[in-house]
């Protein structure tokens, strides 16, 4: 009984947090709202360490329809500690457009249980709750800010095409039921070593789709910059992290678990994925001016990225992904908490053109938002260029050169528009003075800025960090 | 004498530390006057940092073993793991670079103390991590190390183009950023390759260059896409023509001492990447694409020469010619022999001191005048004796008269391709010709004539600051032109042991050298 209840204790903490603060939250006294951030960013910090506190437990629950292994407490850490570093850098913006209200970090707790269960998902019913129950938090976040017309209007647009999406991922759902004859993945594996039919190939292929669009994938990607540039901007820095990472690590677990015996079919339709990605990011950002939109596209090309190890497969595929989404999860945040920082006297920073001048009169700022707009580019020595790196490696050990350099390629034509907004930072002239930021949120950047720049570090800490690493992506075969 | 410390990665590594302390110390200063302070002091740190960098590489210099091909000073270290570890050394082709960098880095920042207006604890900053990864990418034995020096470069090059060059700046950082970002991806998917390849053969994967130049067997099919993938980088680096373009721009804009650093050692980067990874990684394909690069070097050694007859901006037409010098590099490369190989390495040393002399020298009026336009200037020799004699010394080391180093390297490359094939080394013989051609009508335009224009009537004659910048440079140019066996003894055995390895079939000439 104890064995089992430690299994689902990352679910249970957050699900008995966010009902109990729900209901604290209720009473209109003020400074509620503040108090119960704190307990959430608490609680999602016990969630993002309990496999470490619990002395990494593994095995299933709920007769199999959950499973704790390495992989998933790998996963859970991350968005934790995602989801806990945007809970902690939204407060400013929260309070200064007078958005401050409990019910924010409820949604954002129940969001992260949702990408908790679809971590541990070993079920294609935990997997259909999973992934609605964070899509229908993320909705109402998006349009958080109800009185905001463009945010009223992405709140819409999510849920609509998200709907969509819910669809298809349904109907890929009861194919691969009707056609195996089981929920359960390990039965579903067992069906396709026999011989896949192609109705199982039909519905995998829905799957991966609705999967696709929640890691906003081309041709899946048509929500993301609208989404990105109506939510509230801590929101967007939500959405472009921990999300993210929970659908790819889903897509991870699905493809080599259930369907490791059909790699040759998902395979193609990763891989299409992938070069759709890249191109469309890489391409459609270079327009932009809106920096939110720029960091939507920046993200379909990065989720591209991404795939590209998964398309190679196997254990090393899986390794390259998770390491590659994690400093990618890192940069991210990094990059949203730079943003929230630079508050105009008249609103948010949302114009690239506004960073103008920002090395003469916020250097510390400016040279750390480079760093990682530098780091996002892939350039070395920058965190980023190791992940591109363990990224590609696997691919090219499978034979898929040719991926690698049209990925590479797209990075060249990506890196124009990182250089854009350094090039406003730097060489430009001042144009607006920014009003200072408060210390929580300094901190959250420099966090991430150390973070991201390891050349130095590295030798000391790359290799316990990519055994960790190793491990989780071993745990999934 | 160096068994027991780490002196590669000190030399490397101690700018890197100091930039790091400027800038925290900086960064921690209280008030507006504090933070100037620092910031007018900070030549002076960087000019001591990189002049202590310099000796200590003269002592590395005169404590290496010419007489072994073996990689010396060598380092190694955990780093990333799976057969990617810290290995630093250095050999005989690659000490030298080494010593040009930590040469040429103090004497930019001198030149920089009185030219550049605003920004200038960033500057130093900016080159004080430049002389960092320069040193790193000639140290480097380990592919992904070195790729991550020589793609890093860009970042700094980039700010300081873009900071501190001039008008049409924006455009030539982007232009240099995304040309040789272009060039240095399709390298790392070879080098992600090769990793991946040794692997397979040798059991573990691994990317210490020693093991890969000396175990690795890649079949020819291979072999050309890999190479390819390589020369795509260094040729864009070089630059080779027809991908020069991004040159001529970069250096314009580029503040002096970037313009410098940019000939005197970037360039420097794709030559020696040619030399140690693409001839001993794979020699098969490089035996096959011989032509190809003998036509592109003397289509670059012509072609640009007559380009750089005909510009109206002095940098530009360094620039130019700079793009030819390079061409006799990749020519001397190509023809694979002693003398083509150690030309090739002369040469490149030589083009350091003397193109870094020339824009130093234009940088002088140019901090005078502000502008660059040739038809501004004339007779300059009334009112600057002193800057004509450098300069003529210097426009006559680029033509390559004898006596000078520039002569030594193109005289070297040119004897090693005509063993080869002589039509290659004939049109390389044209190519001298068209270069006294515009380095004469340079010279004549700017320093002869009548002084047409008033405003030059003002103009003084060089300061004791630039003096003391271009003397060393002359007295290098001087003694490597009388006495090329102060390089060519060092660099001889690691060449010797380079074309051994390039054909184990024996036959190719080992004449001359030592």
């Amino acid at each position: 009984m104890w064995e089992k209840i430690i299994l689902f204790f990352p679910e249970l903490i957050l699900a008995v947090t966010a009902s109990q603060l729900l209901l604290f939250g209720v009473s209109p006294k003020a400074g509620r709202a503040t108090f119960v951030r704190y307990i959430g960013i608490a609680a999602l910090l016990i969630f993002a360490f309990s496999g470490f506190l619990l002395g990494m437990p593994s095995g299933t629950a709920f007769s199999g329809a959950l499973i704790v292994d390495s992989y998933s407490h790998f996963v859970k850490l991350i968005i934790g500690l995602a989801a806990a570093a945007s809970l902690i850098f939204s407060r400013p913006y929260l309070e200064s457009e007078n958005l401050n209200k409990h019910e924010y970090t409820v949604l954002l707790l129940y969001a992260v249980l949702g990408m908790s269960i679809m971590a541990s998902a070993n079920n294609l019913l935990s997997v259909y709750i999973g992934v609605e129950m964070q899509a229908l938090a993320l909705y109402v976040m998006a349009a958080f800010n109800r009185d905001s017309l463009r945010a009223s209007e992405a709140g819409l647009k999510y849920f609509v095409l998200g709907a969509l999406s819910s669809g298809l991922l349904l109907y890929g759902l009861s194919m691969i039921y009707g056609f195996s004859g089981s929920l359960d993945f390990d039965r579903i594996a067992t069906v396709i070593e026999g011989g896949a039919t192609p109705g199982m190939i039909v519905g995998m292929v829905f799957l991966l789709c609705g999967l696709g669009f929640k890691i906003s994938a081309a041709p899946f990607h048509m929500w993301t910059p609208d989404v990105y540039e109506g939510s509230p901007t801590p929101v967007t820095g939500f959405f472009a992290g921990a999300p993210k990472f929970a659908a790819m690590c889903l897509i991870a677990r699905i493809v080599v678990g259930p369907f490791g015996g059909i790699e040759d079919q998902w395979q193609q339709v990763i891989i299409v994925f992938a070069v759709l990605s890249m191109f469309v990011g890489a391409i459609g950002a270079l327009v932009q001016t809106n920096i939110k939109r720029l960091m939507a596209y920046s993200s379909i090309a990065n989720m591209g990225y991404a795939l590209v190890p998964l398309s190679a497969g196997g254990e090393a595929g899986v390794k390259g992904m998770l390491i590659f989404m994690s400093i990618y999860v890192i940069t991210v945040i990094g990059i949203f908490a730079c943003i929230l920082q630079m508050r105009l006297r008249t609103g948010m920073v949302e114009d690239i053109k506004d960073l103008s001048g920002l090395s003469k009169s916020n250097k510390g700022l400016a040279i750390i938002l480079s760093m990682l707009m530098f780091s996002v580019m892939g350039i070395p020595p920058l965190l980023g260029f190791f992940g591109k790196l363990f990224a590609f490696w696997p691919a090219v050990e499978a034979g898929l050169v040719w991926l690698v350099v049209l990925a590479l390629i797209a990075s060249v034509i990506g890196a124009f528009y990182y250089l854009r907004i350094i090039k406003s930072m730097w060489f430009d002239d001042v144009a607006h003075e920014f009003v200072e930021a408060p210390k929580s949120l300094r901190v959250t950047t420099i966090i991430c800025a150390l973070l991201v720049l390891p050349a130095l570090l590295l030798p000391f800490t790359a290799i316990p960090v990519q055994g960790f690493i190793a491990q989780a992506a071993a745990s999934l075969f | 004498m160096f068994e027991n410390i780490a002196i590669l990665s000190i030399i490397t590594f101690f700018p890197l530390l100091v930039a790091l302390t400027l800038m925290v110390i900086s960064w921690s200063a209280k008030s507006q006057e504090a933070k100037a302070q620092i910031a007018a002091n900070s030549p002076l740190v960087a000019l001591l940092v990189s002049g202590v960098i310099f000796l200590l590489s003269l002592i590395l210099v005169f404590n290496f073993d010419s007489s072994t091909a073996e990689f010396q000073f060598t380092e190694s270290k955990a780093w990333l793991g799976g057969g990617i570890e810290y290995r630093m050394g250095v050999d005989g082709i690659s000490i030298l670079f080494v010593l040009l960098t930590t040469f040429l880095t103090p004497l930019c920042i001198l030149a920089s103390r009185t030219s550049i207006k605003e920004r200038m604890l960033e500057y130093m900053v900016a080159f004080l991590v430049l002389e960092t990864l320069m040193i790193g990418v000639f140290c480097s034995l380990d592919l992904i190390l070195f790729y991550l020096f020589f793609e890093a470069v860009l970042i700094p090059m980039y700010i300081i183009i873009g900071v501190w060059g001039g008008k049409n700046r924006v455009y030539a950082s982007y232009k240099f950023f995304l040309y040789t970002l272009l060039g240095s991806v399709l390298m790392l998917a070879a080098i992600i390759w090769l990793y991946v390849y040794s692997g397979q053969q040798l059991g573990a994967p691994t990317t210490d260059m020693r093991v890969l130049m000396s175990k690795l067997d890649i079949p020819l099919g291979a072999q050309t896409w890999l190479w390819l993938a390589f020369f795509a980088s260094f040729a864009v680096k070089m630059p080779m023509w027809p991908v020069h373009t991004w040159l001529p721009d970069a250096h314009v804009e580029a503040p002096t001492a970037g313009s410098v650093i940019l000939a005197g050692i970037l360039l420097k980067l794709g030559g020696y990447g040619l030399l140690r990874f693409s001839l001993p990684l794979f020699p098969d394909a490089t035996r096959d694409f011989v032509p190809l690069v003998f036509g592109l070097s003397v289509i670059a050694i012509i072609y640009t020469s007559l380009v750089a007859y005909r510009q109206r901006d002095m940098k530009k037409l360094i620039a130019y010619s700079s793009v030819a010098h390079m061409g006799f590099v990749t020519m001397g490369i190509f023809a694979l022999n002693v003398q083509g190989l150690q030309g090739a390495i002369f040469q490149m040393l030589s083009h350091g001191l003397i193109s870094g002399a020339l824009f130093f020298c234009v940088g002088v009026i140019y901090d005078r005048m502000h502008t660059r336009e040739i038809s501004f200037y004339g007779g300059l020799v009334k009112h600057m004796p002193v800057y004509a004699a450098f300069l003529l010394f210097f426009t006559m080391a680029n033509v390559g008269l004898p006596g000078t180093s520039g002569f030594v390297g193109e005289i070297l490359t040119m004897v090693g391709a005509y063993q080869v094939n002589p039509w290659v080394a004939a049109g390389a013989a044209l190519g001298m010709i068209l270069s006294a051609m515009y380095a004469l009508h340079l010279y004549r335009e700017v320093v002869f004539g009548e002084v047409t224009n008033e405003k030059l009537n003002g103009i003084t004659d060089m300061t004791r600051t630039e003096i003391m910048i271009l003397t060393p440079l002359v007295v290098f140019t001087l003694v490597l032109g009388v006495y090329p066996s102060l390089v060519t003894d060092i660099t001889a055995v690691s060449v010797d042991a380079l074309i051994a390895n390039m054909a184990p079939s024996a036959g190719v000439t080992t004449l001359g050298g030592r």
